[in-house]
């Protein structure tokens, strides 16, 4: 008996067991920075998947996709600085606050379409950008540090450990929903309009609503996010939400491949090891980043999940 | 008789100093198959174009079914019943053919803020959408993705997508645009099946097929109706053959 794999299954489901068990080996061999660096890639992996929703399916080029990473965040640093720890608050207030935002420029921006829309989502987060560093009570530039993490009653998000599977559980969730969107009725609306939006009109769908839920949808899974990189490092700053970090989410979006389901989490991964991996050899490792990722935009279109999707090899069974 | 189906009165649209719809009237009867034909640039997609909601009339009043339609959006046009193909094919060529018809269906079941059940297992979704493939015999295709489809084939999808909806009446803009004389034959038989279930406006500039399967045609001349009438009618007018008829020789062969 021969059973045919493909190397993108293999990779993905090794990826996960790697993760799931990365604590273990973090305990085993002492090293404890390496949960660190991967919650840190947990968590800017579900803000790529919440892109992707957007960007891969849904055609929508947004360039200002980390201003819900700052609003998550903030409104968890804001109400631990007010005295409100209770992550039953914090959390909620984080997704529905996204969730406004994206509301407000979702329906303007989506009003236009191609360089007006990315420079609208842009407009967007730099204004947020600006008004949050000129908050001095919250800290203003120089940021917000947390004294104390989101409670939620017998979960210690303080512990390494449990904050690492916290954000792994909801990023695996997260996948998961939005796989499931994707293959719904509205996730077929959202493609057909990325694929042909005159055509979506014409055969009777009202497109522009499914575009703002879609748009809304993925803001608010951003704002978790953002909540949980709050907590993560104890810290907020309005550079959460500045330009370059919409850029780095496109990256990871496109290098791990548009439109799939784990390509997001693949490219955050391979975006931040690499950051990592570089940064140790050469201070200037974006050197070698950059084109890097020329490759894979001109060679690969579909990242590096697309590749992998290429390769099959009969393995047997 | 009763009311048209289809009524366009005093209809205009200007696009800077070119006229592309001069104050046209048009009634379409139920269940009759109408044709509309005229020389390249006589306003034919333009007119389809408003009549499904593209294009904004300057002015003048559409009604369908008895309704003012004329401030209505596109996609609640299509939602009533209008269904509409394209000159120039306008498919989802990254979905499969499948994909493109069940979309078109799903339009017409209902709102789709259905977030978490398979859409493409839906067995209404499924058994409407492959009878509408099966109609037009691309349901072999069905898998494929649309990009995969020669562009016969792509007509035929475009139909079948205008079908999925249960439509009440047809907007078909040159549905024979490019096809093989074969092809073309192929697509005449499926309109002759066709006429007998729907209200049919077609646009086309094969004369052939016109002329076969038209029960009135409507001849339009820089946007203005200069003669409508049965087909013998039309063979028969003057006006038509000097301003027309001639001239679509020449038209027919450069389009074939």
């Amino acid at each position: 008996m021969k059973k045919e794999f493909d190397a993108r299954t293999i990779v993905v489901v090794a990826l996960l067991i790697v993760l799931a068990l990365l604590p273990v080996y973090s305990v085993l061999s002492g090293d404890r920075f390496i949960v660190t660096l991967f919650t840190r890639i947990l968590i800017l992996g579900l803000a790529a998947t919440s892109l992707n929703l957007i960007l891969g399916y849904g055609g929508m080029m947004s360039f200002g996709h980390a201003v819900y990473l700052g609003i998550g965040g903030y409104a968890v640093g804001m109400l631990a600085h007010e005295g409100i720890y209770s992550g039953f608050v914090q959390w909620p207030v984080a997704l529905v606050a996204s969730a406004l935002f994206a509301l407000v420029i979702g329906a303007l921006s989506l009003r236009t379409r191609g360089v007006y829309f990315i420079m609208i989502t842009l407009a967007f987060a730099q204004m947020a950008y600006y008004v949050i560093a000129g908050l001095a009570r919250y800290g203003g530039d120089d940021g917000l540090t947390i004294d104390k993490r989101s409670q939620f009653g017998i979960l210690n998000l303080s512990n390494k450990i449990t904050l690492y599977y916290i954000c792994f559980a909801l990023l695996l969730a997260c996948i998961y929903l939005v796989w499931r969107l994707i293959n719904s009725r509205f996730g077929m609306v959202v493609q057909g309009v990325r694929s042909n939006e005159l055509r979506m009109r014409a055969i009777g769908f009202p497109t522009y609503r499914y575009r703002l839920v879609c748009f809304v949808i993925a803001g608010t899974i951003c704002g978790l996010a953002g909540a949980l990189l709050a907590n993560h490092t104890d810290f907020v700053s309005p550079a959460m939400m500045y330009w370059t970090r919409s850029g780095d989410l496109i990256v990871m979006v496109v290098l791990g491949g548009m439109g799939s389901t784990f390509g997001p989490l693949i490219g955050a991964v391979a975006l931040l090891v690499l950051e990592e991996a570089l940064s140790g050899i050469t201070e200037y490792w974006q050197i070698i980043l950059g084109p890097l990722l020329l490759l894979v935009v001109l060679f690969a279109r579909g990242g590096i999940d697309g590749l992998l999707a290429k390769v099959r090899a009969k393995v047997p069974a | 008789m009763s009311a048209p189906i289809l009524q366009v009165e005093s209809l205009a649209k200007r696009f800077g100093g070119i006229v592309a719809t001069d104050n046209l009237s048009l009634a379409i009867e139920e269940g009759e198959l109408h044709a509309i034909i005229g020389p390249n640039g006589a306003g034919k997609t333009t007119l389809i174009a408003q009549l499904a909601g593209q294009i904004a009339p300057d002015s003048g009043s559409i009604r369908f079914m008895g309704d003012d339609i004329g401030v209505l959006p596109m996609d609640r046009r299509a939602r009533l019943g209008l269904a509409r193909s394209f000159q120039i094919t306008s498919l989802f060529l990254d979905l499969s053919v499948l994909d493109n018809v069940m979309l078109a269906v799903q339009a017409h079941a209902g709102h789709s803020f259905r977030f978490w059940r398979n859409a493409r297992r839906e067995p209404v979704l499924q058994e409407r959408a492959r009878g509408a493939l099966e109609r037009v015999g691309l349901l072999p295709r069905a898998d494929l993705p649309a990009s995969a489809l020669s562009h016969g084939e792509h007509r035929l999808l475009e139909l079948a997508m205008a079908l999925a909806g249960n439509p009440r009446m047809l907007l078909l803009d040159e549905p024979m645009a490019g096809l093989a004389a074969e092809e073309s034959a192929r697509m005449v038989t499926m309109l002759r099946a066709l006429k007998n279930e729907f209200t049919i406006l077609l646009v086309e500039h094969d004369m052939e097929a016109v002329f076969a399967l038209a029960d009135r045609i409507t001849v339009l001349v820089y946007g203005r109706v200069i003669a409508s009438g049965a087909p013998q009618e039309i063979r028969a007018n003057a006006q038509v053959r000097d301003a027309y008829l001639g001239e679509a020789e020449v038209v027919g062969a450069a389009h074939g």
